[in-house]
């Protein structure tokens, strides 16, 4: 793979880490082409080495290394209007290691912007990924931030994306995660949202979990302003023994708060999915709905597919496709 | 003469306790649009499932035969991969799953698949590129959604689709794409077997039959059967109550000749 882009100056190891670290990045399901963009913003992350750190107008990243990972601040400006979304890179490429990445997002007042992480494992016999974010969405600010994951075949890796989340009054923050290719592993997903005054927040959780994979969701969503809304969307499959625990709290604590939360779980073969849903409510003028499914997939999404010729295996898998998308 | 592609014989359906299907005969022909038409709660739609061998719809007795196989012990992929396919009356939602894909599914050829994809589409009067890339899951309407499913059917190409009250939801413009759409599957080699309970879609067939009560009362060319259906059928149902079919008893058949009906004209 060819890596031109702010390749100016660097040597040959840096090359090499940066082409192996694309490679996984499309595996991932980036656009490896993206990150080499001059405008667009852009971190790319192997193990503890910082390998590229493009910053455009409007949006600045900082980022030093630690002894098994890095510590970065994302700063979008007040008003800063981001076209081209910004491109995050992390990834382990050995089979052993640790990447513990600890990050301040701050996005200013009335900032639009776009993350698109992807997180690339693909040799991981025995790795830990540990993400530790402190997100801080401005007021009448908006930050879509979407991750994806690629693991490779063995299952032998950990990851543990834990975020705190505060959405100024006004503010949107709408976060996808996904976790759908290769084995998950051990995964520990933790998120906590704060939602202020006529702000959003939007969490959606995928998994597909196989082998022996765990999956942990736990997702609080703090309706705290007057007329903040929330979802949580989880969509969780597992098969062979793979098990799945969602935990998801919303709370409406202000008038005219409104949450809802929203957990699929599809189970197959000896796998088990748990859902323990947490309501609380504050306010007589708020309102949080729940809903769940947690089982063998809908019959009749079923039959319909049989009757195009699909079998029940290639039926189950498209519908579980599908969802995770 | 041709060979029926579908025979149904003396089929009877038991569920929960009740009779849902009593000594149902019927036989379609390939390349035939035969309609059933009943009222709602006749059993139209059971016949449907336990044609495509749905989960909880095993007759009790009788037999379907198609192409000349019994059907007996079939799964529904079985019977898809025979020809047959279903389109439900309330399609399912599928979150997240294209409908390019959902319509792709029982496209066989997997080479035509995007060009058939594309052409079913179209013949449902819904624009491929807006269309396929949309989700067949509840951001789609009621009428879109049937559109979609209608579009699965074509694309498959199937010997007999089932076609369990494509009207309904659809609004009057779009009827005329769907009995199109019905005539279209018919012309190129499909039998379909048209379920309704609206009269005006008998004009699309070539043989109706009326369902009541689980039997099937007549069967006769489209406008005979349409001349018939209200008044045979609301008679059928005042005067015969819980045990339609039951021919034999003296009342019913009191209760049918004074009306000047026989017992039902089971299809020859």
């Amino acid at each position: 793979m060819t890596v031109e882009t702010h390749a100016l100056g660097r040597s040959p190891a840096w090359a090499n880490e940066m082409a192996a670290m694309l490679g996984a990045y499309r595996e991932a399901g980036g656009n490896p082409d993206a990150l080499q963009l001059p405008d667009v913003a852009t971190l790319v992350v192997s193990a503890n080495e910082v390998l590229a750190a493009h910053e455009i107008p409007g949006v600045h990243l900082e980022a030093q290394p630690l002894e098994h990972g890095v510590r970065a601040h994302l700063v979008v400006e007040p008003g800063a209007r981001i076209e081209q979304a910004v491109h995050l890179c992390f990834g382990v490429i050995p089979a052993e290691g640790l990447q513990e990445i600890i990050a301040e997002y701050d996005i200013g007042a009335g900032a639009q912007v776009q993350f698109l992480a992807h997180c690339s494992f693909p040799n991981a016999v025995k790795v830990q990924h540990i993400m530790q974010a402190n997100i801080h969405v401005g007021k009448g600010a908006s930050l879509t931030y979407t991750e994806a994951h690629y693991h490779g075949p063995t299952g032998g890796i950990e990851v543990r994306p834990h975020a705190e989340v505060n959405v100024a009054d006004g503010g949107r923050f709408v976060t996808t995660f996904s976790l759908t290719h290769g084995r998950v592993g051990l995964m520990d997903l933790d998120y906590a949202v704060s939602v202020g005054a006529d702000a959003l927040a939007e969490l959606t959780t995928k998994a597909y979990g196989t082998g022996d994979d765990k999956i942990t969701v736990h997702e609080v969503m703090r309706l705290n302003g007057r007329g903040a809304r929330g979802l949580t969307k989880t969509r969780v499959a597992v098969r062979d023994e793979a098990m799945s625990q969602v935990y998801t709290t919303a709370e409406g604590n202000a008038p005219g708060a409104r949450g809802h939360m929203s957990c699929t779980e599809i189970v197959r073969g000896r796998a088990e999915a748990r859902n323990t849903p947490l309501v609380i409510v504050r306010n007589d003028q708020a309102q949080v709905t729940h809903e769940a499914a947690i089982g063998t997939v809908n019959r009749k999404e079923l039959e319909s597919l049989l009757a195009r010729g699909l079998d029940e295996d290639e039926a189950v898998d498209l519908i579980i496709r599908g969802m995770l998308g | 003469m041709t060979r029926p592609l579908l025979v149904i014989e003396n089929l009877s359906l038991r569920r929960n306790g009740h009779d849902i299907l009593h000594g149902v005969n019927l036989s379609v022909n390939p390349g035939q649009v035969h309609v059933l038409l009943g009222l709602n709660g006749s059993g139209k739609s059971s016949l449907a499932y336990v044609i495509m061998g749905c989960e909880g719809y095993t007759p009790d007795s009788g037999r379907i035969v198609f192409d000349g196989r019994d059907l007996a012990g079939l799964s529904i992929t079985d019977r898809a991969r025979l020809g047959i396919t279903l389109a439900w009356q309330e399609p399912a939602r599928y979150e997240g799953l294209p409908s390019e894909k959902y319509i792709g599914v029982g496209v066989r050829e997997k080479e035509k698949e995007h060009e058939r994809v594309a052409a079913a589409l179209e013949a449902v009067a819904l624009p491929p590129r807006v269309y396929g890339v949309r989700a067949a899951d509840r951001t789609l309407s009621g009428g879109e959604r049937k559109r979609v499913e209608l579009a699965a059917v074509y694309a498959m190409r199937p010997r007999l689709a089932i076609l369990d009250e494509p009207d309904s939801g659809i609004d009057v413009l779009t009827l005329g794409d769907i009995q199109r759409l019905i005539r279209r599957l018919a012309d190129e080699g499909s039998a379909v077997l048209l379920i309704t309970h609206r009269e005006e879609l008998t004009t699309t067939a070539d043989v109706a039959s009326l369902m009541c009560f689980g039997s099937i009362l007549w069967t006769a060319e489209p406008g005979e059967a349409r001349r018939h259906y209200a008044a045979r059928c609301r008679l059928h149902v005042e005067r015969l109550g819980a045990q339609p079919w039951d021919a034999d008893q003296p009342e019913v058949r009191a209760a049918l000749a004074s009306n000047g009906i026989g017992a039902g004209r089971e299809e020859a």
